[in-house]
């Protein structure tokens, strides 16, 4: 990247209380990126968006947009941010139309340039249809929609999305994500948190977090390549059979558990035995002859984020890591 | 002013949108009046020999403000955690505007509540004079400003609705138990007199009750009743106002970030 990013974090930390919820978090967005926080609950993502949205000011670090950061200038910041939150930010009793007119008048704009804009906003997210209806009659996938284009009223630059496919249909999900595609194609820049791997995957890029740390940063692509050619997994009965069978694993092998070569490493995970190897298809068959008993299933293929996730932290993705970041915090 | 206008113009939109809330600000204190004026009535001797019912009923307008400013403010609480204000604080608009927005919009309504018991008057057998009309909503402007402002300052630094609840029945209500709306000063023991003489909503309640018949005048003086009154509506405003600018996201979230050192 040789101009600055449009989005620019810089060692952004939170702490509530002596919790450290996020922790010394950098990296940069381009202009017109698609750019998912993917993570856990309690990883950081909700804290990282609220410091973004610049609804809760950092502990420390910065963050710069477009140049300008919240100390120096938070009225211009938020002029180029929009911002949607997780719940709604819509007045339920109000209509599609007045919500985005009451929003676009607290934003400053008014008359008929804001209504021109409100019509064209709501035509572009397809729910111009609906604007003389209130929102309480919307379903979950058009009001996430409405929500969007009362975020783009005063054309930000980036627009922030908290979890946005959270409570949508599966149907619902998949026009939004296209219709996020296409506001990245138009050249604003999102940025959404996620804590659905299929989500992230649509991503230009991805930012992982765990305990309040960034473990990775990629293209979806780069990043499962750093973990390597595939991964076969044996399912067992317990944690316990894991182990054992994973240090057998790992002696057949002659790799160490603890192995840091990326051609082939094998780690217990829960009940299951990982083993990341270029040449996993062709171990197959003496595995399955030399553990045969051990393990109830074996699968292989080609590497996920959530082994990418399991990669960098040693950890399966749905662990309780909302109790990890004190830890992490104190022992920094 | 744009900001500050449609904000307070979503409040009035909002609240006669949910017919719950019209009946809910109504119903307790007409209620309250009817019981409690009924039971009292027969035994109570109200100064200038009034009827009780018609001694108790500016009483009974200020707790209808009262009870619109607590429904217009508490609202405040979650909107702003989870709902429509959560934009709101996030975009480019000087917290002045929001509350501005806020404290107009929650004291027209205040008004116009109060305004409409008044208008009542004649139906529940008093009519004030048409010359009393005109001080008495000036009186009830300033009530319902300083209700609100004080409703907006407080639920603003909460986090919860059940705190809210917990200061309204430790903090509203007994204050307008003891504003004089509902027994006289006269009579009572000093230190309950003491208590009603500190309490702000008493000359909010007296300028009103002068206004609507001066006969009744009793208490604090006219003059005094009004400068207490107005000084009330506009500190409440400015606390609500100070605030808001503070703490434009909530209690949690001062609007100077707190240098606070990383372990």
């Amino acid at each position: 990247m040789s101009a600055p990013p449009l989005v620019e974090v810089d060692g952004l930390s939170r702490s509530y209380g002596d919790r450290l919820a996020l922790d010394g978090v950098s990296f940069g967005v381009a202009e017109g990126e698609l750019f998912a926080l993917l993570g856990p609950n309690g990883g950081g993502k909700t804290t990282l968006f609220k410091l973004l949205s610049t609804l809760l000011p950092p502990s420390s670090g910065t963050f710069r947009v477009d140049g300008l950061s919240p100390v120096r200038d938070l009225r211009g910041l938020r002029r180029r941010l929009g911002v949607v939150f997780q719940s709604p930010s819509l007045d339920r009793k109000l209509t599609v139309l007045e919500n985005l007119l009451v929003h676009g008048a607290v934003l400053g704009l008014g008359g008929a340039a804001l209504r021109a804009r409100a019509a064209e906003l709501l035509a572009r997210m397809g729910v111009a249809d609906r604007a003389g209806d209130r929102v309480e009659t919307l379903s979950g996938g058009l009001a996430r929609r409405v929500e969007i284009a009362k975020a783009l009223l005063h054309a930000p630059r980036v627009l922030l999305l908290d979890e946005p496919s959270t409570g949508l249909d599966p149907l619902a999900r998949r026009s939004l994500r296209a219709l996020l595609r296409e506001l990245a194609g138009g050249g604003t820049t999102v940025l959404l948190t996620t804590h659905l791997f299929d989500e992230a995957e649509e991503a230009g890029r991805i930012g992982l977090l765990d305990r309040g740390r960034l473990v990775a940063l990629g293209s979806p692509a780069d990043l499962k390549r750093d973990v390597g050619g595939e991964v076969l997994v044996l399912a067992t009965e317990s944690g316990d059979e894991a182990e054992r069978l994973a240090s057998d694993v790992a002696a057949a092998l002659g790799a160490r558990a603890e192995d840091s070569v990326p051609s082939r490493r094998v780690g217990a995970l829960g009940a299951t035995v990982r083993i990341e190897s270029l040449d996993a298809p062709s171990l197959v068959p003496s595995l399955a002859a030399a553990f045969a008993g051990r393990f109830r299933s074996l699968s292989f293929g080609a590497p996920s984020l959530e082994d990418v996730f399991v990669d960098r932290t040693g950890h399966p993705f749905d662990g309780d890591a909302a109790d990890a970041p004190a830890s992490a915090g104190r022992g920094a | 002013m744009r900001a500050a206008y449609a904000l307070a113009r979503r409040e009035v939109v909002r609240f006669l949108r949910q017919p719950s809330r019209i009946v809910g600000a109504f119903a307790p204190p007409l209620l309250a009046w009817l019981l409690l004026g009924a039971g009292f009535g027969a035994s109570f001797r109200a100064p200038g020999g009034a009827s009780y019912l018609g001694w108790f009923f500016p009483g009974t307008v200020v707790l209808v403000v009262l009870f619109a400013a607590i429904f217009s403010t508490i609202s405040v609480i979650e909107d702003r955690r989870e709902g429509f204000l959560q934009a709101v604080v996030v975009s480019p608009v000087s917290p002045l505007a929001v509350a501005a927005g806020k404290i107009a919009g929650g004291t027209l309504l205040a008004l116009a509540q109060g305004g409409i018991l008044l208008a009542l008057a004649p139906l529940l057998g008093f009519a004030p004079s048409a010359a009393a009309l005109a001080p008495a909503l000036l009186v009830l402007a300033l009530v319902s400003l300083a209700l609100t402002g004080l409703g907006l300052a407080i639920a603003w630094m909460l986090e919860s609705t059940q705190g809210f609840h917990a200061i309204m029945n430790l903090v509203l209500i007994p204050m307008w138990f003891l504003s004089g709306s509902f027994f006289p000063a006269e009579g009572a023991p000093a230190w309950l007199r003491a208590a009603m003489a500190a309490n702000p909503l008493t000359y909010g309640v007296s300028s009103l009750r002068r206004a609507l018949d001066p006969a009744s005048a009793a208490g604090p003086s006219a003059t005094l009743s009004v400068a207490v009154t107005l000084a009330f509506a506009l500190g409440a405003a400015l606390a609500a106002a100070a605030v808001i600018a503070r703490f434009p996201a909530g209690p949690d979230h001062p609007a100077r970030p707190s240098r606070r050192k990383q372990p």
